[in-house]
């Protein structure tokens, strides 16, 4: 038996609700019961990134994981690995190739090919206590910022990274504060953007949850190269935990010296203030979530003035996102050179993607920018699920757009995802296979935006309940080929005169499925039917005579009784009172009923 | 002061730093269509409708928030520009109930105005439309929500011109509305009813409800008047129909006060024409009130101040003035108490 085990119970919100918070206090009974408190340690982690895996367990120095661990897998876990070294392996994840258990977690598909650097810590230290995060040279890069260096300094370092915003818009992280550094005034704050609001995305709120203090030691170093005293956490309020482990995080901090006054003997303050959002995907925003810290409606306003010069109670301000914020203190501790090594020419070092959908392996991915689509949906997300085809991703949340199989070969960074007509955005990858209707898709997405639109605008807030409208109209088989004019001209208009962000986006998924996938669009209108078989309205059922074998089980489970027939007659479907559910089809044991 | 020389519309022309586009346009008689903008408040850029094409910015950028600068080259009423604009008008008329022939703004409406300059008929985006309660339980205003544009010029008269912030915007998305909070009717919330926000409304979302049916715009002669109800002496147009005052609206040249008016000078009008309005002086006798000629009442009060002044000395004497006599009134009565009473008891409504 190893010496001094450890075993990383993760316990995100993903491997939370799949069960993982009974698991720890199992194991610590189970430890218990087999008398190995003194060597063995049982960590509850933030997110180790394999979500659909969950709840997940790594059992260290061994680095094995454990996947969908149940509580009565326990006893067996402890008894063969902890105590004797021998591997559960119906326990281990299958190589997606091999098909073989794999024992060390580094050889894992979905492992091997990520580059961790925001990531470093989640997953592996107890985000609960700052010993676990200064054990691994945390706070380090915020001593060696506040003795050895001048704020010109520090912001040089930053522009020499090449580090962009990573909430989705991609403005140079050094260029931004040397805006703040330069607006004289006798109050400047900072704020950290954690109002993650896309279908799909949880990159921040893993980092909030798995390493609260790479955050708050990233604020740290930006309060201190910016002349700032006060920073603010915008974080939506549906991440509790985030909020919770973020909260003790400062309150940690305060009492280890790292926030407060006069920070580590240099003369220099700041304080740290968590605000819980309220709810709205606009406060995103950076203006309309000022304006929320400020207590009125969250609502963007015309920039500029930009947050650099006014911002906050008018006071400038500057805002960067949880991931941004997050990659400050390992470029000050390795290097601006260092960092810029990882990614391409414009966009450099790592982005975390959240991927999820149709893919085989959902979870949290941070690769170097530059990394191709194919090789983070199939090297690394395993490929789609149940060998169904690949049609579409989708990128960049409901302001990205969907791309097609021909472009699954594009870098990811800025320029290139923009140019396709989608965007790196926050960083939320929704796969989506053949199953999937490109309309239904463009319409949720629109309908997202239309009903979170902040109402201010003209085109974004009656634009967008336009559009919506028309996709539906088209869903249901009532489209006319025009309508595809309007949709694009009312698209580009949208995008052209919206005041924020969310309306000069929110076409993007229509535009790019107009774009790459305008053949599903006329088959709905053209020829009444939905390519992927999703849209209920322009499906029909049928019962092959030939096949039937009049067994009556389609009639008995039809939940609308519209089947008729009997022991001597085949049965048929009344088509006007079908309410296209497709039970009968799921039902039939001999193939006899179709949907076109 | 510097100046920037632009180009709007292949025309040269000079402006001062920190001007608009859209003041720039407007300083040179280029029409720009506006619904969201007033001079009198803060600049919002939310009704897009005044966009233009700036070269070198990206999207169409909207000309009431934008300043010029140095060799900007604009075009206000190129293809693009007009298509874009007409998109809006197409989607504000979508979505706005279309029963202009019994609505009191017609004939003074920004939306009809636009609509008809750019061929807007609402039929591009036929679909669902607001239907909202009309808030009309209070004796001034009628809020009609169906009508509103979400402009927000009503929230910002409240805010900026009044201190109030009685209104705001709430919900998101296509159920976007304004109203005060909880959404409970104006009678029920903290409105004063100065009627500010009816005053900036563009369309027919806020009406005077005194007037509601009594006029049309062009039948209606304006008669710039000074307010009769205190001494600040605001000055609005009195709406005059054949002959009678219908009510009263803000003259947005009114040298002191603007657009703004208060309850009394907005919607108190009707006193003019009140049963109980006392036109002659009145003497009672024999504990009846009996009309009288001014000399004879004037010589009744005289002869009364002094044999009061004369049994019980000047101060059994006090004045109390109104606030609906002007300064120069109420200068006279301190005077005559204090010169030719002889008492300092004087007192004013408004003193406390």
């Amino acid at each position: 038996m190893a010496e001094n085990q450890k075993i990383l119970v993760c316990a995100g919100t993903g491997c939370a609700s799949s069960g993982a918070l009974p698991i720890i206090d199992i194991l610590k009974e189970e430890i218990k019961r087999q008398g190995l408190e003194e060597t063995v340690t049982i960590v509850g982690t933030g997110c180790q990134g394999f979500c659909e895996k969950g709840p997940t367990i790594v059992i260290e120095p061994q680095h094995v994981l454990y996947t969908r661990v149940q509580g009565e897998d326990i006893a067996e876990i402890v008894a063969s690995d902890v105590m004797k070294g021998e591997r559960v392996e119906r326990l281990l994840l299958l190589d997606t190739e091999t098909q073989k258990p794999v024992t060390k977690m580094s050889d894992i598909r979905f492992f091997a090919k990520q580059h961790r650097i925001v990531l470093k810590n989640c997953g592996v230290i107890d985000p609960q206590r700052i010993q676990d995060y200064t054990a691994r040279d945390g706070y380090k890069a915020l001593e060696k910022v506040l003795k050895e260096m001048k704020p010109n300094e520090v912001i040089e370092e930053v522009k020499k990274s090449g580090l962009r915003g990573r909430g989705g818009a991609g403005f140079p992280t050094g260029l931004k504060w040397s805006f703040c550094q330069q607006t004289p005034s006798d109050k400047k704050y900072i704020i950290c953007n954690a109002d993650e609001g896309d279908p799909g995305a949880f990159m921040d709120r893993s980092v909030l949850e798995g390493d609260p203090h790479s955050v708050i030691e990233g604020m740290l170093i930006g309060a201190f190269a910016m002349g700032v005293d006060e920073g603010y956490v915008y974080c939506r309020a549906e991440y509790p935990l985030a909020i919770k482990h973020l909260s003790i995080a400062i309150k940690q901090a305060e009492e280890a010296g790292f926030l407060g006054d006069n920070i580590l003997n240099s003369g220099f303050n700041f304080r740290l203030k968590v605000f819980a959002g309220a709810g709205a995907f606009v406060c995103g925003e950076e203006t309309a979530l000022m304006a929320s810290i400020e207590g009125k409606r969250g609502m963007p306003r015309v920039r500029p003035p930009f947050p650099a010069v006014s911002g906050l109670w008018g006071k400038p301000t500057n805002i960067n996102n949880v991931e941004t914020w997050s990659n400050i203190p390992h470029i000050i501790r390795h290097g601006a050179e260092w960092y810029a090594q990882f990614g391409t020419e414009k966009s450099k070092g790592t982005k975390i993607f959240a991927l999820t959908g149709k893919v085989n392996n959902t979870g949290l991915v941070e690769v170097p920018m530059g990394t191709t689509l194919r090789e983070i949906i199939f090297d690394i997300g395993g490929g789609i699920q149940n060998g169904k085809a690949f049609k579409a991703v989708q990128i960049g949340g409901p302001s990205g757009g969907c791309l097609p199989e021909n472009m699954l070969d594009l870098s990811v960074d800025y320029e290139t995802l923009t140019n396709a007509g989608a965007m790196v955005g926050s960083g939320g990858l929704v796969i989506m296979d053949e199953t999937t209707c490109m309309v239904d898709i463009a319409r949720f997405f629109v309908n997202f935006s239309q009903k979170e639109s902040c109402g201010k605008c003209t085109p974004c807030r009656e634009g967008n309940k336009r559009m919506y409208d028309i996709l539906d109209k088209i869903t249901k088989g009532e489209g006319k080929i025009e309508d595809l004019d309007t949709l694009e001209n009312l698209a580009l208009t949208i995008k052209e005169t919206s005041l924020c962000g969310l309306g000069q986006n929110a076409p993007n998924p229509v535009l790019a499925t107009l774009k790459y996938f305008r053949h599903e669009f006329e088959a709905h209108i053209l020829e009444h039917k939905c390519p992927a078989h999703v849209c209920s309205a322009l499906l029909s059922y049928a019962i092959d005579a030939d096949k039937c074998k009049k067994c009556g089980l389609c009639a008995k489970n039809c939940p609308a009784n519209c089947i008729k027939g009997d022991k001597n007659t085949p049965y048929v479907i009344n088509q006007d009172e079908c309410i296209k559910c497709g039970t009968c089809l799921d039902k039939c044991k001999f193939g006899a009923v179709t949907r076109s | 002061m510097e100046w920037f020389t632009i180009t709007i519309d292949g025309r040269e022309v000079s402006v001062p730093k920190g001007t608009t586009v859209l003041e720039a346009c407007r300083m040179n008689n280029i029409p720009i269509p506006t619904l969201c903008h007033d001079p009198e408040l803060t600049p919002s850029g939310a009704c897009r409708l005044c966009v233009v094409q700036i070269e070198g910015m990206r999207n169409l950028p909207p000309s009431c928030v934008t300043q010029v600068a140095q060799g900007m080259k604009i075009e206000t009423q190129n293809p693009k520009v007009r298509a874009a604009r007409k998109t809006i008008l197409e989607l504000l008329v979508a979505n706005h109930p279309l029963d202009c022939m019994t609505c009191e703004k017609m004939g003074n409406c920004s939306l009809a105005e636009y609509a008809y300059e750019y061929g807007v008929k609402g039929d591009v985006f036929a679909g669902e439309k607001r239907d909202l309660p009309v808030d009309d339980a209070n004796p001034f205003i009628i809020r009609d929500p169906n009508k509103c544009i979400l402009c927000g010029k009503c929230i910002k008269a409240c805010t900026e011109i009044q201190g109030k912030s009685r209104l705001d915007f709430s919900f998101r998305g296509f159920n976007t509305q304004v109203g005060p909070a909880y959404n409970i009717p104006l009678n029920e919330s903290d409105c004063d009813f100065c009627g500010s926000c009816v005053s900036v409304c563009p369309v027919g979302a806020l009406t005077e409800k005194q007037m509601a049916g009594k006029g049309r715009p062009w039948e209606v002669t304006k008669v710039q008047t000074t307010c009769p109800f205190c001494g600040v002496g605001c000055n609005f147009d009195l709406n005059v129909k054949d002959g009678k005052v219908i009510g009263v609206t803000s003259n947005p040249q009114a040298p002191v006060n603007g657009k703004a008016l208060c309850v009394k000078g907005r919607f108190g009008m009707d006193m003019i024409y009140s049963s109980r309005r006392i036109t002659t002086p009145l003497i009672r006798k024999d504990g009846v009130l009996v009309p009288a000629e001014w000399d004879e009442a004037l010589d009744l009060v005289a002869s009364k101040f002094r044999e009061i002044k004369d049994a019980y000395g000047a101060n059994a004497l006090a004045s109390l003035s109104s606030a609906h006599c002007t300064n120069e009134e109420n200068y006279l009565m301190q005077k005559f108490m204090r010169a030719v009473i002889g008492t300092n008891n004087v007192d004013h409504c408004a003193r406390t």
